[in-house]
């Protein structure tokens, strides 16, 4: 069985997003991490290649440092990396993203591909859905536990709505975005580490996409375009009182929701 | 594609089990909104299904001026292939100008995979939408485009924001937040035209198969429907400590959230969570007590008209966001507020 996992690169915002003097944004005193969803994903993935030995290919379309979170991916046990990087590709929605994706996958053989459902830098979760699409096969989103039935190449996915799960059934080759309760991921091992690094990260480029148009990558083959961006303006704090007593701090409370008609 | 031959607002009219999600009347009151600065002024509901005709006088009721009604047995339950078949067809023979649909775990699954069918932009969870020029200020050189959709976000956690246009592609499509947009008062009695399209379903490797359905039970009052929320994070410190919370919101008529923290302690059930993993809600008062103000939490309550926090440690980030904020012991300080709350409500 081959699984094939597409992950990113993202800031991390785990340890608090760090912030400027003037309010914005510091993005490079933010450490790049994977993101989360695709690292349980990933985790997803080395369970199969545990249970049923399953070759697992790491895929990622960023700048070259991306090249990082191929390298952990294979410490963490991972068997191929691929590096998706070129100067057109740049600037793409999720629409030109999934389409450059789809490419590169095109290239590969699979039966399952896992997406984490979001990244924590877009949080759009479009983007595995759309590679889907792009390859006419079945999407399974927001995956709690996977399930393969490798003779009936059938994989029985919990999918997770707010108020339900479905048991879904569906053919493989199949798609497959994960959450994070699908399982805690796995530390790399030393001899993995070392390992990773031995081990050749496949780089390609425009030229080995699979059948997909010029007018279907980067900006350019971006539908949606930005008209504006900005770091949000945070809401100034408002009044505080520092309360001595229980009372005083009623009283400062009771007098507030009076003024504002809440009572 | 010719771009001018796609008119009017539609809706994605999300039902579960036969019963419409909130979040499809909050996407017609923003679309008759957004529908006022359009030429074609007609909003459509899109409503897919097994056997829901009978919804489609509450999409009226709503906003709706007219239902396009996909009616087929492989409808009943979600599943991502026939719903997208469905809603593509419907682009493609009705030519919305404009779709919207909810940022729901059904929505959130059938936009992307629609947008890549049909080709054209989807934007994520978006918190606000205009229409407007894109540019949106003339450049030299560039034509720009008037009676856009602009779609608003936050991303990277919340922490920033953009507005997203989608100026050569049709329809101009977006997921929106639920809890976000303003549903409006319905017009008992209102009526809309009421179109029955089916394309025909037929199965192909990408259909699945529901092998089972099992449904949370839970008896949590929803929320993002409450006008008042008293909201308690890790600072009450126990499941049993709720109470004095559960008090305040009794004498207010609200109702109780939490914090993601609360969650993970298994204090409440998930259904109340507040947040960006959670819910987004904005109600008339938020009472955030004990809970330290962590981005992803403020990112769901930040639209609230009054927000008052209690909290002892003096340096905690939701002071950042309160309008009123007190730096106290909250397991003295929320009884005492129930009491005098309760006293004077009682004179009243």
């Amino acid at each position: 069985m081959k699984v094939v996992v597409c992950i990113k690169q993202v800031p991390d915002t785990k340890g608090g997003v760090k912030f400027k003097p003037d309010g914005t944004l510091d993005r490079g005193a933010m450490l790049a991490i994977m993101n989360p969803d695709d690292k349980a994903g990933l985790e997803a993935a080395l369970r199969l290649k545990d249970e049923y030995g399953a070759e697992v290919t790491v895929v990622t379309m960023g700048l070259p440092k991306a090249e990082a979170v191929l390298r952990e991916a294979m410490a963490m046990g991972a068997d191929k990396a691929i590096l998706v990087t070129d100067r057109v590709l740049g600037g793409a929605d999720t629409w030109a993203t999934s389409s450059t994706i789809a490419g590169a996958l095109r290239n590969l053989d699979y039966d399952l591909v896992i997406t984490g459902r979001q990244a924590i830098d877009g949080d759009t979760a479009q983007v595995g859905p759309q590679i889907s699409e792009h390859l006419g096969i079945p999407v399974i989103s927001y995956a709690e536990e996977i399930k393969v039935d490798e003779k009936a190449k059938t994989v029985v996915v919990k999918r997770q709505f707010e108020d339900r799960y479905h048991m879904v059934e569906a053919k493989m080759p199949c798609l497959i975005t994960a959450l994070a309760e699908l399982g805690e991921p796995r530390y790399m091992t030393p001899g993995g580490i070392f390992d990773a690094f031995e081990k050749e990260v496949t780089v390609w480029g425009r030229a080995d996409l699979k059948d997909v148009d010029d007018s279907n990558i980067g900006l350019k083959g971006s539908p949606t375009q930005i008209a504006k961006a900005s770091d949000k303006v945070k809401k100034g704090a408002g009044e505080k009182i520092v309360a001595d007593s229980a009372d005083e701090a009623v009283d400062y409370l009771f007098g507030k929701l009076e003024e504002k008609h809440v009572i | 594609m010719s771009l001018e031959e796609y008119k009017g607002v539609f809706i994605f009219a999300q039902q579960v089990d036969n019963e419409l999600s909130g979040i499809a009347l909050e996407l017609l009151g923003k679309a008759k909104d957004l529908a006022k600065d359009l030429d074609e002024k007609k909003v459509t509901a899109v409503l897919i299904g097994d056997k829901v005709g009978n919804l489609v006088d509450t999409l009226a009721e709503y906003g709706a001026d007219r239902v396009i009604v996909v009616d087929d047995p492989e409808l009943k339950d979600y599943r991502t292939e026939p719903y997208t078949h469905a809603l593509a067809s419907v682009i493609d023979e009705f030519k919305p100008e404009i779709l919207l649909v909810g940022a729901t775990a059904i929505g959130r699954d059938l936009g992307p995979r629609v947008s890549s069918r049909v080709h054209t932009g989807l934007t994520a969870d978006c918190t606000q939408l205009d229409i407007g020029d894109f540019p949106l200020v003339a450049v030299p050189g560039q034509e720009q485009k008037h009676k856009q959709l602009l779609m608003t976000r936050p991303a990277f956690g919340g922490n920033t924001i953009a507005t997203i246009a989608c100026p050569d592609f049709r329809p101009q499509m977006a997921t929106v937040r639920p809890g976000v947009m303003q549903k409006i008062t319905p017009v008992k009695g209102a009526k809309a035209e009421v179109v029955e399209f089916n394309p025909g379903f037929k199965e192909n490797a990408c259909y699945t198969k529901i092998l089972e359905i099992v449904k949370a039970v839970s008896e949590v009052e929803d929320i993002q429907e409450a006008k008042i929320l008293v909201s308690g994070g890790r600072g009450v410190g126990s499941a049993e400590n709720f109470k004095i919370l559960d008090d305040l919101a009794k004498v207010l008529h609200g109702t109780v959230s939490c914090s993601r923290a609360v969650v993970d302690s298994g204090w409440k059930p998930k259904d109340l969570q507040v947040g960006q993993t959670g819910k987004t809600v904005r109600p008339k008062v938020y009472f955030a007590i004990g809970i330290s103000g962590a981005i992803q939490h403020v990112a769901g309550m930040e639209e609230s008209d009054l927000i008052i926090a209690i909290n002892k440690d003096e340096n905690a980030p939701i002071f950042d966001v309160a309008d009123y904020g007190v730096v106290g012991d909250l397991n003295k300080i929320v009884p005492a507020l129930t009491k005098k709350l309760e006293a004077a409500l009682a004179e009243k």
